[in-house]
């Protein structure tokens, strides 16, 4: 292993957030607190309770995993995108890095800034509503393996965009309503009969509804249900990592 | 002594179906500063990068000191730096530290010693603590070497280091190149600029369309198909060569006032003395001569042409 290798790329992905420390940290915060404004209190005087738990401390763990997802998969598309664009990556793929290297050093950078500002947002949350967390191991294995599988995700979609406006697709179109749709804001069973089922092939539901049990022991759908359909995403998302670089696929000629 | 380097019936095609490189073999010495020369689109940069694990190949062998570029390509990357053709750098991130990043990357322990000295030889260490984007291109290119230096290679590849920079900054080159051939790194440059080959290499291949047509001692190159001119100052212009001198390679040039003798340096007589007797016999008189050695331009554009 390279460890060496691993921990310059890490590092000079961290400092790059350094850097830019309004859009990877302050602004997620401050978006993530006008929806707790908006749902939590215009929506949440209205709505009392779900499940026996006040709305607007409902909306919590939604309000993370959203975030986490949306900032895992921007920094990790983003911290690849922008080498290849730039040019810069030569330097990565000609040295001697094998690709799990590579995916841990960008992947875990982007994670460990999407978990930073997902602790963030909990410790800002805490001090709108009561939290509490009945399960805190769980509650960190789902944090963690959202974390990562979006920031794989994200690796994928930066290798897979060749301009901006791609970049941007598919967190803008796919990823950002299936959060919205996968319960972060709601207890599926409000929905009617048949959205109940629909709303099944959504994977963001098992991740939300695994996140939230792990604070109130409230969930939409089994436990071991959510943490199967989280490994499966996280497995696929490596297969297809492993696949790109055993291929060259947009990186090598 | 085995080759530093040794690429085998290496071919590219790449995915449009255009073949860049046919069937090359080519050795490379430790040591030495080998250039490849060749037109705009002959493959030059699709070699190196195949080479330096950028490109993958279609098919053929690469061995770095022995070790298959592909298989074993950890051992083959830690001896090879590349300068690229295209400066792709990253704009905000600082010199001192881009540098150190490179030699990371390599699974080289930090060495700040190191690196100094390396900025230091590229008079970047004033620049440490500046911005990428703060650098000229000089300077970026400058970096570039610094940073392929990081992790003490064996072997440097510069594609193109002088493209488009300025006499001062071209002879800052060749002074960075002579350094490093001192110090025992094997050097692999391409270029346009015949003069650089002239002035670096010792030897020089020649690439067009994907194949290696020639590769040559430069000396060696110069001798065998370098020709001398013979020019000859005529006191009388002349409107034709007498034909009493038909059977020499002899051209009018300046309006009939200068007469040209193309002759071949390897050949055992060049002629010259038969040359001069006939022309005094067939009444031509001149006042001045003077001779020229074809550059390695001229051997250049004579092989690619045929090509
Ligand atoms: N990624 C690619 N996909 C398809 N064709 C390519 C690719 N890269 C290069 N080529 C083609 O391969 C040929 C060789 O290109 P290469 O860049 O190796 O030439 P070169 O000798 O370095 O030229 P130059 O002197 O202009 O740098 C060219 O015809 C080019 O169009
Ligand atoms: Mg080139």
């Amino acid at each position: 292993m390279n460890f060496e290798a691993i921990k310059v790329i890490y590092l000079t992905e961290m400092a790059r957030t350094r850097r830019t420390i309004m859009q990877s940290i302050i602004s997620p915060v401050i978006s993530t607190v006008l929806y707790f404004v908006v749902f939590g209190a215009a929506i949440g005087s209205r709505i009392s309770e779900v499940d026996g738990v006040s709305y607007g401390a409902f909306i919590v763990p939604g309000l993370i995993m959203l975030s986490l997802m949306t900032q895992s998969l921007s920094n990790a598309s983003f911290g690849i995108y922008f080498p290849r664009f730039t040019g810069t990556i030569f330097e990565v793929l000609s040295a001697p890095v094998s690709f799990l290297e590579i995916t841990v050093a960008y992947v875990g950078a982007a994670a460990t800034k999407s978990i930073l500002v997902g602790l963030i947002i909990l410790i800002t949350a805490s001090f709108f509503v009561p939290l509490e967390i009945q399960h805190p191991v769980w509650m960190a294995a789902f944090f963690l393996l959202t974390a990562i599988t979006f920031a794989l995700l994200g690796f994928i979609i930066g290798i897979w965009a060749d301009n901006f406006e791609k970049l941007q697709f598919v967190p803008l179109l796919i990823v950002t309503p299936l959060a919205f749709l996968g319960g972060s804001f709601y207890s599926i069973n409000m929905l009617p009969e048949i959205w109940q089922k629909i709303t099944l092939i959504n994977p963001v539901v098992y991740l939300i509804s695994g996140f939230r049990w792990s604070f109130y022991g409230q969930a939409d759908v089994s436990l071991w249900l959510s943490l199967l359909a989280t490994t499966i995403f996280l497995g696929g998302s490596l297969a297809v990592v492993h696949w790109i670089f055993k291929t060259g696929y947009r990186l090598k000629a | 002594m085995a080759p530093i380097l040794s690429v085998r019936d290496l071919e590219k095609t790449y995915d449009g179906g255009f073949q860049a490189l046919k069937s090359v073999s080519l050795d490379i010495q430790q040591g030495e500063v080998f250039a490849l020369l060749g037109p705009n689109g002959a493959g030059k940069t699709t070699l190196i990068s195949t080479i330096c694990g950028l490109v993958r190949p279609t098919s053929g062998s690469i061995h770095v000191c022995g070790h298959d570029a592909l298989s074993e390509y950890r051992a083959a990357r830690q001896m090879i730096g590349l300068v690229p053709q295209e400066m792709p750098t990253a704009p905000f991130e600082m010199v001192g530290d881009t540098v150190a990043f490179s030699r990371g990357l390599f699974g080289m322990k930090p060495d700040p010693a190191r690196i100094e000295s390396i900025l230091k030889d590229l008079t970047l260490w004033d620049k440490r603590n500046n911005p990428i984007m703060a650098l000229s291109g000089g300077m970026k290119r400058r970096l570039l070497v610094a940073k392929a230096l990081a992790h003490e290679p064996k072997i440097l590849f510069l594609d193109e280091p002088t493209a488009g920079v300025d006499v001062e900054l071209r002879h800052d080159m060749w002074r960075i190149v002579g350094e490093l051939k001192n110090k025992g790194v094997t050097i692999i440059l391409t270029t346009h600029y015949i003069e650089e080959a002239e002035e670096m290499a010792d030897r020089v291949g020649v690439i067009n369309k994907g194949e290696i047509i020639l590769v040559e001692e430069k000396a060696e190159l110069m001798r065998k198909l370098g020709r001398k001119l013979l020019s000859l100052s005529l006191t009388e212009p002349l409107s034709d060569i007498p034909g009493s001198l038909a059977h020499y390679d002899l051209k009018l040039e300046d309006e009939g006032r200068s007469l040209v003798y193309t002759y071949d340096t390897q050949a055992d007589r060049t002629g010259i003395t038969s040359l001069l007797t006939d022309l005094s016999q067939a009444g031509v008189r001149f006042h001045d001569l003077q001779t020229d050695q074809s550059s390695l331009e001229d051997i250049f554009v004579g092989l690619v042409s045929q090509g």
